[in-house]
């Protein structure tokens, strides 16, 4: 954590210190890589992008007419957008949630905690494409699988639309929680142990303990878990589209897909374009937050 | 296997990655990747005619072989096979390797897919004259099928085969339950009732297990609109007005067609709960004694060695038709085209074309009539017994959003397929239907019609 936030701050200050402001061609010639790549794979096409999502542009780069925020306006009243934006975010919450009860459990656990550390982690070691594949076909599969087997039920796990999202939270949940486990873990080990001796001699209950110490502690760490958390669920595709490409009826699909069907399969460059961008505003959104968490962190420890 | 998601494993585990088949692409990537064609050599005198296709399975092979012969008759040119995966990868590949110009020589396509592709932008037309030269004509083929594969009165497409759905029956369960004739076929029923009772009979020979499947269900299903597509024609329905501009499904007859397939699922008469490989692997075993797809999977059972026969989709509402596409032959745009290789190209097309009755081993009808009439087709069986449906086929409406892998299919099928399962009545499925229909309308057409 504590390179993410010295990154900006210390940024700053080498800036300044070019004190007499000597602006060296070598200096440009030293940054200058950087600067083309730069450039040339991120401002530039982030321009295209942007002047795309103006136009009805098609896939062979034709039909290219400037049709204005049209397509923002299609794009935030259709109704699938909205749906595959609330999928990305609806995994969160249980996300957050259960990082911070395991680490909880395994924090007082007393035995075995590497085993119980390791059996939640290991998980997020894997890849999609396996975490995917094993999901879809060993655990949900409706013929055979593990749970259609073990409990003799006949559910559609990824087949039924009210369910086949809960499905894809659930296998999320397996493989990524670990990460939100960590970083609680840590936040928890570093809360100084005589808080809770003190709060033992006044008289505190367990509950008492985890209300007043344990959760204020980790409020910084919490906002850390959730911003991150959010963008890494806006971000997610690669394992929805390999476990149910999106369906059924939409009911699965994240943003990024939303965007990659109109375009690719769909042929709307223009228009997945201009998805496209409002999902970097709420990235950028998102990651503002973030930024301005960690400057509190920075002027509290001032 | 082309219409289909390839199924690399027998049972059904596999076609639930279907539509964005995680091992096919793997696979195909690893093709691509390593080269699977060998390069010319520097200095080869030989010419390379670049061919792209979807066909992975079962005709996969065919096709290999067809490229084989070929190789072998011309040994100065050398064909660079890529087998893409099939549905929306292979068409988003062909569409952006068109649209930058440096597409490969030939491509096979789906006929319907056709309209909704921008022929003119992504795909150059066809040269009737080089056709000619290699002794392909018009009156050669399927009339339906050639003028379908015109857009604006420009031939963008070289037919190749209709592949219909299909009535798969085993002969062993079909002879035990007394459904076939002295001629040792499957007796033809006529109407909803002559049909549902043989089911019903078939249903009591094998114990109560379901005696039809199909796939019904699963990821980026298309079976359930194949099966509607088949029905709801046969009473003389349709889905959008000729200009594909308003919806002119009948709702009565569109009911009737899902209240069937209901029907079907309430009565235990077919497995609501099979997907695509579940439905092959369990016709292949003989748990099932119909099965309701592409013709296709012919080789998938020749070689189980399971006993069957093959019969037009049944006519279950006074027509006869049944759902179908054809494989065609396409130019991908290519900003420079050497003449030298699209020669080549065309007497590559006009050797596949003329071989058809090779091709139809794999279960597809050719659309090359004259292959229709040879003896080495007619010998074919089960693969002729039901080409009389080439005239039959229910062809997608001609706009831009149908097609193989259309979304039209998937979202018609995620509609439909509640419905045979019981789990939405078939009103319900018929509104969601109509209503994906119309965001598909909506929507603005990709490639609006623009000179080029």
């Amino acid at each position: 954590m504590t390179t993410t936030v010295e990154a900006p701050a210390g940024a700053a200050p080498v800036a300044k210190t070019g004190a007499g402001r000597r602006w060296t061609q070598h200096g440009l010639l030293f940054v200058a890589p950087f600067l083309v790549v730069y450039v040339a794979f991120l401002v530039w096409p982030l321009l295209l992008g942007l002047r795309m999502s103006l136009t009805s542009v098609n896939i062979a780069g034709s039909n290219a007419g400037f049709v204005g925020l049209a397509n923002y306006a299609e794009a935030f009243g259709d109704p699938r957008m909205w749906r595959s934006l609330w999928n990305t975010v609806l995994s969160t919450v249980p996300l957050v949630v259960l990082g911070l009860v395991f680490a909880l459990l395994v924090h007082n656990l007393r035995f075995m905690r590497w085993l119980w550390r390791l059996s939640f982690f290991a998980p997020f070691l894997l890849p999609s494409a396996v975490v995917s594949l094993l999901w879809l076909q060993m655990i949900y599969q409706p013929g055979f699988g593990l749970l259609n087997g073990t409990f003799g039920t006949d559910i559609l796990w990824l087949g039924d639309p009210d369910l086949a999202m809960w499905s894809v939270v659930m296998t999320t949940v397996w493989w990524t929680v670990g990460f939100n486990f960590l970083l609680y873990l840590a936040a928890l080990q570093s809360i100084p142990e005589h808080l809770y001796e003190a709060a033992a001699i006044d008289g505190a209950s367990a509950w008492d303990k985890l209300r007043s110490i344990t959760l204020p502690m980790l409020r910084r760490t919490t906002g850390l878990v959730v911003v991150l958390q959010l963008l890494a669920s806006l971000k997610v595709f690669d394992q929805i589209y390999l476990m149910t490409g999106g369906g059924p009826e939409n009911s699965t699909r994240p943003i990024i897909e939303y965007a990659y069907d109109i375009g690719f399969t769909g042929y709307r460059v223009g228009y997945a374009s201009a998805v496209s961008y409002i999902l970097f505003i709420l990235i950028v959104a998102v990651s503002l937050v973030q930024l301005r968490l960690f400057r509190k962190r920075e002027e509290s420890l001032r | 296997m082309d219409d289909t998601p390839p199924t690399p494993f027998p049972t059904s585990i596999s076609s639930r990655i279907t539509r964005r088949s995680l091992l096919g692409g793997a696979l195909a990537l690893g093709l691509l990747g390593s080269g699977c064609s060998l390069p010319v050599d520097l200095g080869s005198s030989r010419t390379r005619i670049r061919y792209w296709h979807f066909l992975g399975a079962s005709d996969g092979v065919i096709m290999n072989g067809m490229v084989g012969a070929f190789a072998k008759e011309n040994p100065g040119l050398f064909v660079e096979e890529n087998v893409l995966q099939w549905g929306e990868p292979y068409y988003t590949k062909v569409a952006m390797a068109g649209a930058g110009g440096r597409s490969p020589d030939l491509a096979t396509f789906h006929l319907a897919r056709l309209p909704g592709i921008g022929p003119g932008l992504i795909l150059d037309p066809i040269n009737l004259d080089l056709l000619a030269e290699n002794g392909l004509r018009a009156e050669d083929f399927s009339p339906p099928i050639w003028e379908r594969a015109h857009v604006d009165g420009v031939l963008y497409a070289v037919p190749f085969d209709a592949h219909p759905m299909v009535q798969y029956y085993n002969t062993d369960v079909c002879g035990r339950a007394g459904l076939l004739g002295g001629d040792g076929k499957l007796l033809p029923t006529k109407g909803a009732d002559q049909l549902l009772e043989s089911l019903r009979e078939v249903k009591d020979v094998l114990g109560g297990k379901p005696p039809l499947v199909f796939d019904a269900l699963g990821l980026g299903t298309v079976g359930p609109w194949r099966v509607w597509w088949s029905l709801y024609p046969q009473s003389g329905g349709t889905l959008l007005s000729d200009d594909g501009t308003t919806i002119t499904i009948d709702d009565a007859k569109a009911l009737e067609a899902l209240s069937f397939m209901r029907t079907l699922g309430a009565e235990g008469l077919c497995d609501p709960t099979t997907d695509y490989g579940a439905s092959v692997a369990a016709f292949q075993n003989g748990d099932a004694a119909f099965l309701w797809n592409g013709d296709w999977e012919i080789t998938t059972f020749k070689q189980a060695k399971t006993p069957f026969n093959m019969v037009r989709f049944p006519s279950v509402f006074g027509g006869a038709s049944a759902q179908a596409d054809c494989h065609v032959f396409v130019l991908p745009h290519q900003r420079d085209r050497d003449p030298r290789i699209e020669r080549e190209t065309y007497r590559f097309i006009a050797y596949l074309v003329k071989n058809s009755a090779d091709w139809a081993v794999a279960g597809h009808v050719p659309a090359y009539l004259p292959a229709l009439e040879e003896p080495e087709y007619l010998a074919l069986s089960p693969q002729s017994e039901y080409r009389s449906v080439i005239t039959d086929v229910a062809l997608d409406p001609q706009v831009w959003f149908t097609g193989s892998a259309s979304r039209l299919w998937i979202e018609f099928g995620e509609a439909f397929s509640p419905v045979i399962a019981g789990t939405r009545t078939p009103e319900q499925g018929l509104a969601l239907a109509k209503a994906a229909l119309r965001g598909l309308m909506e929507a603005p057409n990709p490639f609006p019609e623009e000179p080029r």
